[in-house]
C-alpha cells in the first residue's frame, strides 16, 4: 500500500491544510468523529495528538487539552481501539504526535505494527532525537512504511537541516518561530528570512509550516512559503466551543480557508 | 571511571538528551563548551576564589559527638548549610553562572522545588548584573514562602508553575518551555543532576567540590582520605552526586542515596523513584521515573519541596542499577524526627531534605570504629512553620 503523505504531497501541490488535535478531547470518544469532519471539510492531512503529561514544546492550550484528555482516559491502546475501523471510512493521511515516553512504554516496535494495522501513514515524535532514530528505530519505521517527519526551526543549522531532510520521508515540519505551541504574537510568520532560506536549499522532502499558525491570514502567509500550514491550538480552541463539533469544525474550517 | 558519563551522554543506559529541535542548539552549544570553559585557568581562578571569598568554602567536615554516641559510630557531617545562601545549591550556580557569562547569555532562568536554587540562582545573578527569572510551583511558593520573599528582595522575577501538580516537575516543565521561546539570549541554569546531557553531568562536576573537600579533611582528621559511608539525601540528585564523585569508583566506600518515602513507599504519596519508578524519558533524560503503566509522569509527594520529584538523576539510575549506591527512603515523619534529634543533640537545625539523610543513619549498619559522612545538604530555616506546626514548642 502506498503511503498516503507521499500520495497527499505528489498531487497536490500547494495550500495544504494540516489539522493538529488532541485525541480524547474534548470527550473522550471525539476522536473519530473529529476525524471524518475535517475530511468533510476539505482538511488535507491530519495529526492525531497522544496526549501526555508533561507536554514541554506544547503551550497552555495543548497543555490543558492533554490534561484532559487524560482524565478523560485516553491512552495509546484506546486509541489504536478507537481508530481501528478508521480505514473503512476515510483514505485521508493520518499521522499519530506525542512524546517519546508514553510511545517506549508500549513498546517503539508493537506501537509500529499497530500503527500499520489501523491505517497510520506518519509518526511524529518532537523529543525522540534523530541520532537515536537513526541508531535505534529507523529500520522499525521503514518495516512499517511509517513516514517519520523531523522538526527543524529557525535555529537549526543548515548541516543539520541537511541530515534531518535525508532521515525525514513525509514532510518536514518548519517550526516558524522559536516558541511553544499556540503563541499568538505574530511571530509566526514574521520570519521570511528563514522560510526562504530553507526553500533555497530545495530540500528532498516538501516542507508544512506550524507553531503560531491560528487564521486566514497566518495559514495564507505560511502557505507562500511552502506547501502548507499546519494549524493546532487555534483548533483545539475551537472545537472546545459550545455547539456542535459539526458546527465548530465546519466553522473554523472555513475562516481559515476563507480572506476574512 | 566506571560511572562517568560516556561521550554520548550516557551514565550505562540513563541519561542522554531527549529535547525537541527547539532545544537542540541550546543544548549542543553547551554540551561542546561546558567542558572547554571549565577547564580554563581564568575560569577556574575566578571560581574557586568566589567560591572561598564569598560563599564560605571550604566548609567545615564536622565531628558530630554526640550523634555519633547515639549511633554508635563515628559520624562526621559536611556542612553545606554553612554556605552563603545556606545549602549546597550555590556551588552549582556560581559555576553556571560564570559559564552563561562566557557564552554571552543576558537572561538567567531557573527552576525551583524548595527554593534553595532558585534563592542561589538569584544570588548569583544579583551579584553578576544579570536578569533572573525563577519558576516555581505555586505548591511550592506557598510551602516555602520565606524563600520567594528572599528571591524578590534579590531582585528575580518569581513565575508560579500552575499545570499539573504544582511542584519541582512543572517549574522545570515551564522553564524548559521559557527557553523554547528564548533560545538565543537565555541561560537555564539547572539546578540538579537532572536534564538533558551535558546538564547532569556539568552539575555533578561543580557539586564535586563536596568530596574533594572531604577527600582532605578526612586525611587530617581521620589518616586516610576516604570515609566508610557517604550518606546524601536524593531528590534530583546533585549534593548526593557532588559528595559521591571522587569516591563513585572507590568500591571501599558504601554510597547511600536517601529518597523520600513521603507518607510510605506503598502508601501511593511518595517521591520515592527508585522503589516505584520505571526506566522511562523525563525533562530530557532517559532515567528512571515514577509513572503510570501509560507512561504518564506521576505526581510524587513528600513534606520536603526539595525531594518532591517523580525522576532522579541519570547517574543516580545508574548507580542504582548497578548496585554501586544503596538506596533508602525515609518518611516524612522519620525526617521531622531526625530534624529534632539533630537539633537537640548538636546544636544544628537542618533543612528536612537533608533530615531524610540524617534519619537513615539507623538502618545503614555501620559499626563503631567506621567513619560515615553525612551530607548536611542544607539549614532549616526555611522549614521552621513546618517544624513549628509539627512540634508545637509553646506546649512544652
Amino acid at each position: 500500500m502506498e503511503n498516503r503523505i507521499k500520495r497527499l504531497f505528489a498531487e497536490k501541490q500547494g495550500g495544504l491544510l494540516s489539522v493538529y488535535f488532541t485525541a480524547g478531547y474534548p470527550n473522550l470518544n471525539d476522536t473519530v468523529p473529529i476525524i471524518l469532519e475535517l475530511e468533510k471539510n476539505g482538511v488535507d492531512l491530519i495529526e492525531v495528538g497522544m496526549p501526555f503529561s508533561d507536554p514541554l514544546a506544547d503551550g497552555p492550550t495543548i497543555q490543558q487539552s492533554s490534561e484532559i484528555a487524560i482524565r478523560n482516559g485516553m491512552t495509546i491502546p484506546m486509541l489504536f481501539e478507537q481508530l481501528q475501523d478508521i480505514r473503512q471510512h476515510t483514505q485521508i493521511p493520518l499521522v499519530l504526535m506525542g512524546y517519546l515516553n508514553p510511545v517506549m512504554q508500549y513498546g517503539v516496535e508493537r506501537f509500529c505494527q499497530k500503527c500499520r494495522e489501523v491505517g497510520i501513514d506518519g509518526i511524529i515524535l518532537p523529543d525522540l532525537p534523530l541520532a537515536d532514530y537513526v541508531r535505534e528505530y529507523k529500520h522499525i519505521f521503514e518495516e512499517h512504511n511509517l513516514s517519520k517527519v523531523f522538526l527543524i526551526t529557525p535555529q537549526t543549522p543548515e548541516q543539520r537541516i541537511r541530515e534531518i531532510d535525508t532521515h525525514t520521508n513525509g514532510f518536514v515540519y518548519m517550526v516558524s518561530s522559536a516558541s511553544t505551541t499556540g503563541s499568538t504574537n505574530g511571530k509566526a510568520v514574521a520570519n521570511t528570512d528563514y522560510f526562504q532560506r530553507v526553500g533555497k536549499m530545495e530540500l528532498r522532502n516538501p516542507a508544512m509550516i506550524g507553531f503560531g499558525i491560528h487564521n486566514n491570514d497566518t495559514f495564507s502567509q505560511a502557505c507562500q512559503h511552502a506547501k502548507g500550514a499546519i494549524i493546532g491550538s487555534a483548533f483545539i480552541k475551537a472545537v472546545a466551543q459550545e455547539g456542535s463539533l459539526q458546527e465548530n469544525i465546519h466553522s473554523f474550517i472555513q475562516s481559515i480557508r476563507t480572506t476574512a | 571511571m566506571k560511572y562517568s558519563v560516556d561521550e554520548n551522554g550516557f551514565y550505562g543506559k540513563f541519561g542522554g538528551a531527549y529535547v525537541p529541535e527547539m532545544l537542540y542548539p541550546n543544548v549542543e552549544e553547551l554540551r561542546q563548551n561546558y567542558l572547554k570553559i571549565m577547564q580554563e585557568p581564568d575560569f577556574q581562578e575566578e571560581l574557586q576564589g568566589l567560591l572561598k571569598d564569598y560563599v564560605g568554602r571550604p566548609t567545615p567536615l564536622y565531628y558530630a559527638k554526640r550523634l555519633s554516641e547515639k549511633y554508635h559510630t563515628k559520624i562526621y557531617l559536611k556542612r553545606e548549610d554553612l554556605n552563603h545562601t545556606g545549602a549546597h545549591k550555590i556551588n552549582n550556580t556560581m559555576g553556571q553562572i560564570l559559564l552563561a557569562k562566557r557564552l554571552g547569555k543576558k537572561r538567567i532562568i531557573a527552576e525551583t522545588g524548595a527554593g534553595q536554587h532558585g534563592v542561589a540562582t538569584a544570588t548569583v545573578c544579583a551579584l553578576m548584573g544579570l536578569e533572573c527569572i525563577v519558576y516555581m510551583g505555586e505548591v511550592d511558593i506557598e510551602r516555602q514562602a520565606p524563600n520567594v520573599a528572599r528571591m524578590k528582595m534579590l531582585g528575580a522575577t518569581v513565575v508560579p508553575a500552575t499545570s499539573g501538580s504544582r511542584t519541582l516537575k512543572d517549574a522545570t516543565n515551564e522553564a524548559i518551555r521559557d527557553w523554547i521561546n528564548n533560545p538565543e539570549d537565555t541561560y537555564y541554569i539547572i539546578g540538579s543532576v537532572v536534564g538533558p546531557h551535558p546538564y547532569p553531568d556539568m552539575v555533578a562536576r561543580f557539586q564535586a567540590v563536596i568530596s574533594e573537600e572531604m577527600m582532605t579533611q578526612l586525611q587530617e582528621k581521620e589518616g586516610r582520605d576516604y570515609p566508610d559511608y557517604v550518606v546524601a539525601c536524593v531528590g534530583g540528585g546533585s549534593n548526593a552526586a557532588g559528595a559521591f564523585y571522587h569516591y563513585l569508583d572507590r568500591s571501599e566506600v558504601k554510597l547511600v542515596a536517601v529518597e523520600a518515602a513521603g507518607l510510605g513507599v506503598d502508601s501511593g504519596e511518595s517521591a520515592a523513584t527508585s522503589v516505584l519508578g520505571k526506566e522511562g524519558i523525563i525533562h530530557g533524560s532517559r532515567t528512571l521515573l515514577m509513572q503510570t503503566e501509560d507512561g504518564q509522569v506521576t505526581e510524587p509527594y513528600s513534606i520536603s519541596a526539595g525531594l518532591d520529584y517523580p525522576g532522579v538523576g541519570p547517574l543516580h539510575a545508574h548507580l542504582h542499577q548497578s548496585k554501586r549506591a544503596v538506596f533508602e527512603s525515609i518518611t516524612d515523619e522519620e525526617a521531622l524526627q531526625a530534624v529534632l534529634e539533630l537539633t537537640r543533640l548538636e546544636g544544628i537545625i537542618p533543612a528536612l531534605e537533608s533530615a531524610h539523610a540524617l534519619a537513615a543513619l539507623g538502618r545503614i549498619g555501620a559499626k563503631p570504629e567506621d567513619v560515615v559522612v553525612v551530607n548536611l545538604s542544607g539549614r532549616g530555616d526555611k522549614d521552621l512553620t513546618t517544624y513549628l506546626n509539627r512540634f508545637h514548642f509553646d506546649g512544652e
